[in-house]
């Protein structure tokens, strides 16, 4: 008779494991309230919706509930936000590098030093391509172009002030040129941009690597370097190891409103930290393609200023801060 | 060719099972729903369908999202004829002489023309999706900034067609339309631009509120002041089918706003407004003398007919860059691409080979989806011109409640519904005034796309104007749009030169 034996080493077996799941399923809040400063199906929302899907199969919280204001690179959900859930312990909002960028060009008066920094999520390195018929054959025939002839050498990407245009910025900076010299086309969009690179109606373009990445493959673009620390692609080089100091990613994270407890900020990095250690979040991040950049309190609270200014200088240089 | 039938031949066996089926009975439904509501498009309904995606396999969600995206072409004429209040952008035009139509007892005919249109578009669309695709959108991608400047001046000129009796009072609408056009973050230099320190008007006035607000809301607030105390006068609803006349009247502008429409669509920054402003524009002047002074006063039917057929086209063109090369050349487009990704299928150049029986199912539904949807739109012809039967003090009530409704669901804000009355109460006046109002939605469409277009064409050119003349295809635009601007006057006095 085997059969019973099994059973009961499987009744047993299902009863340790459902204590484990109790023991993880210890719920850090009843109800959290995800503030989205960007439209649905962006990247804001895809991390907010992610957090919400990880977190409720481990039962960390109870239930979510979500607000989108989209519009101006966060600068018209922030305002609302730091207005609306002042003090409150049981909120997040969703936002990144693009809202540094925003909130110093249109001269926001409210920034994210009003916010309370919980924890920064995940980060994309950017990418230098060229169109597939262009002569430019590798960063060093770019970096010559931008060189001789910064105003001749056209950049299209994403919304002035933004990730794209800081990173042409600090590109031109460690040519020894100045920021405002550059020729930088803003796009509505990727779609727009990528069609004016497609098309070589500029002679290069700056953008997530995953806006591009398909174009890359299919061989219709041509990547040149990546932005970040260290290679996102085998294939690809970076910017650092070809000679340009500039590391530029875009990252996204989560704030607190402003005005919270200590206790109920640690609190929150605490529900964070453990939702970032299930395993279920590393499956996540797998299935999205997103790179781990997981970085909490004091150490995030630095980043962040250093972030801000690294890009106030080169906005101020521009002349767009 | 053959691979393109091959290739519908596998998307048919797929999409006409009875599963798909109901996925996309269910999306038409409610795209049509959500074409009728002013506000809510497309876009933000695919958005909070997404979720599904975690529920549904792919074939079944795309073909809910496509008809959703068509259902709401077909959706958004109908308040545009009715109740002057248009659903989404590209069906602005539609309104000009869809609602004079519809005050004049021929709302039957006009909501024929527009669905009828729409599906003889669709399927034009559908068609040139299936067969041209990857050939329209390499040449698509030729054209740079400085042509689409080009383009937007040409489409300048069609505002002659709106100005009304007075030049100077039309002109004056349309830099009140230029004028809320750069309202917001410019987006070459990410500045603020008269925004008054509003963060909500950051983004910009949105351009269906502004259209809701003087055709609908002006038009409603106009005829609360000047109430008279008379019997109240029900309108007539006249005739619900079209009449062998009218047949004969929409062929034309039905085609002719198909072949202008879709390749509008398939250009990156191309969009639906501007062919519907374009087929307005020819049909106004194609027309046959003797239907000539129906434009502007009881309505034309051509003037539906046209440009619905236009924006159908243009939004099925729209998905061509999508499919072909995973450009989102729109917000919908958008939308889906991320839902794509969701289901770890990166749209790209190679999407056609790598998700063959996915994208053929797809545009194999486009097709089912259009059948569907003029089966579905005919039929509530009768039952939508019957709104017009309910007594004007109270028909004007519903058209404020609804523009209200609508307005909040863009965006959930407050300063919208503020915005959407202040420029009612303008629109009041304009109307009071004989301002026309059409010229200021125009200029608020093209104004911000110009201007853009042609800072980008400028940076690119290290500011050397001559680049609108020595590139070709913008020099040809312009030769046109030169052409259509004096063509008409030269043509008009040699013909009264003549004994």
């Amino acid at each position: 008779m085997p059969g019973r034996r099994h059973l009961l080493a499987a009744a047993a077996g299902l009863l340790a494991a459902s204590r484990i799941g109790e023991a993880r399923a210890q719920q850090r809040l009843a109800s959290l309230y995800m503030f989205i400063p960007a439209g649905p199906g962006g990247g804001w929302d895809g991390l907010g919706r992610a957090i919400e899907q990880v977190a409720r199969q481990g039962s960390l919280v109870g239930s979510f509930q979500f607000e989108n204001v989209g519009g101006a690179g966060g600068s018209v959900g922030l305002p609302r936000f730091v207005g609306q859930r002042r003090g409150r312990p049981d909120a997040l909002m969703v936002a990144g590098s693009i809202m540094v960028g925003a909130t110093l060009t249109n001269k926001t008066p409210v920034g994210l030093k009003d916010v309370t920094p919980i924890a920064r999520m995940t980060e994309e390195a950017g990418v230098v391509v060229v169109p597939a018929s262009s002569e430019i054959k590798d960063l060093k025939g770019l970096l010559d172009a931008l060189k001789a002839n910064p105003g001749g050498t056209s950049i299209a990407g994403g919304s002035a002030g933004g990730t794209d245009h800081i990173t042409l910025g600090l590109i031109l900076k460690a040519l020894g040129r100045s920021a405002k010299e550059g020729s930088y086309v803003a796009f509505a969009g990727g779609g727009p941009a990528q069609a004016a690179i497609l098309g070589a109606q500029v002679k290069a373009g700056i953008s997530g690597l995953s806006e591009f990445a398909e174009q890359i493959k299919s061989g219709r673009m041509r990547a040149l370097a990546t932005t970040g620390e260290t290679r996102s692609d085998p294939a690809i080089p970076t910017l650092k190891e070809s000679g340009i100091d500039v590391v530029m990613t875009n990252w996204r994270g989560v704030f607190a409103p402003p005005g919270i407890r200590p206790d109920a900020r640690d609190k929150l990095v605490a529900l964070i930290t453990e939702l970032h250690d299930l395993p279920a979040w590393k499956e996540m991040l797998k299935t999205r393609d997103w790179d781990d950049a997981f970085l909490t309190g004091d150490a995030f609270s630095a980043f962040l200023t250093e972030d801000v200014q690294k890009t106030e200088a080169v906005l101020k240089e521009i002349g767009l801060a | 060719m053959m691979e393109s039938i091959a290739g519908l031949q596998l998307g048919f066996s797929h999409a006409l099972t009875l599963g798909n089926l109901g996925w996309a009975l269910l999306g038409c439904f409610l795209g049509t729903a959500i074409g009728v509501l002013p506000g809510i498009g497309p876009a933000l309904t695919i958005a909070l369908l997404l979720p599904i995606t975690f529920k549904v396999e792919a074939t079944g969600a795309f073909i809910l999202f496509c008809g959703v995206f068509y259902g709401a072409m077909y959706g958004g004429s109908t308040t545009s004829i009715l109740l002057n209040t248009p659903g989404e952008s590209g069906s602005i035009i539609t309104a000009l002489e869809g609602a004079k139509m519809a005050r004049n007892g021929r709302a039957g005919p006009a909501l024929a023309t527009a669905a009828i249109g729409s599906f003889i578009a669709g399927t034009i669309g559908t068609l040139g999706i299936s067969f041209l695709g990857p050939v329209v959108v390499d040449l698509a991608l030729k054209l740079g900034p400085a042509e689409y400047f080009s383009l937007m001046l040409l489409c300048f000129v069609t505002v002659s067609a709106v100005l009304g009796g007075s030049a100077l009072r039309g002109l004056t609408s349309l830099f009140f339309g230029l004028l809320l056009g750069l309202v917001g973050i410019d987006l070459q230099t990410g500045q603020p631009r008269m925004t008054l320190g509003v963060p909500e008007l950051l983004d910009g006035v949105n351009v269906v509120l502004v259209a809701v607000a003087l055709f609908a809301v002006g038009e409603t607030l106009f005829l609360a002041w000047r109430h008279t105390n008379a019997a109240p006068q029900v309108r007539q609803v006249g005739s619900i089918m079209m009449s062998r006349e009218d047949w004969r009247r929409s062929i034309g502008p039905w085609f002719r706003g198909s072949l202008l429409g879709f390749p509008f669509g398939v250009m990156p920054a191309g969009g639906t407004e501007m062919p519907t402003m374009l087929s307005y524009y020819a049909e106004r002047k194609l027309v046959k003398p003797e239907h000539a002074k129906e434009f502007g006063t009881t309505g034309a039917i051509e003037g539906v007919a046209g440009p619905e057929a236009a924006n159908n086209a243009a939004a099925a063109g729209i998905l061509v860059p999508m499919l072909t090369l995973g450009l989102p050349t729109s917000a919908t487009a958008a939308i889906m691409l991320s839902a794509f990704q969701s289901y770890g299928i990166n749209p790209g150049p190679m999407l056609f080979e790598q998700q063959g029986a996915l994208v053929w199912t797809l545009i194999a539904s486009l097709y089912v989806a259009n059948i569907m949807l003029v089966v579905l739109n005919l039929p509530l012809v009768g039952l939508w011109a019957r709104i017009l039967k309910i007594p004007q003090p109270q028909l004007y009530a519903g058209i404020l409640v609804f523009a209200t409704i609508g307005t909040y669901g863009i965006s959930n804000s407050v300063t919208d519904l503020v915005l959407l009355y202040v420029i009612g109460i303008i629109g009041m006046f304009m109307r009071r005034f004989d301002f026309p109002t059409a010229p200021v939605v125009i200029g608020m469409i093209l104004g911000p796309m110009a201007e853009q277009a042609m800072r980008q064409a400028l940076t690119i050119s290290e500011g050397d104007w001559t680049t609108f003349l020595t590139r070709p295809v913008s020099l040809a635009i312009l030769l046109l749009a030169l052409a259509a601007l004096v063509g008409p006057r030269l043509y008009g006095r040699l013909v009264s030169r003549a004994p």
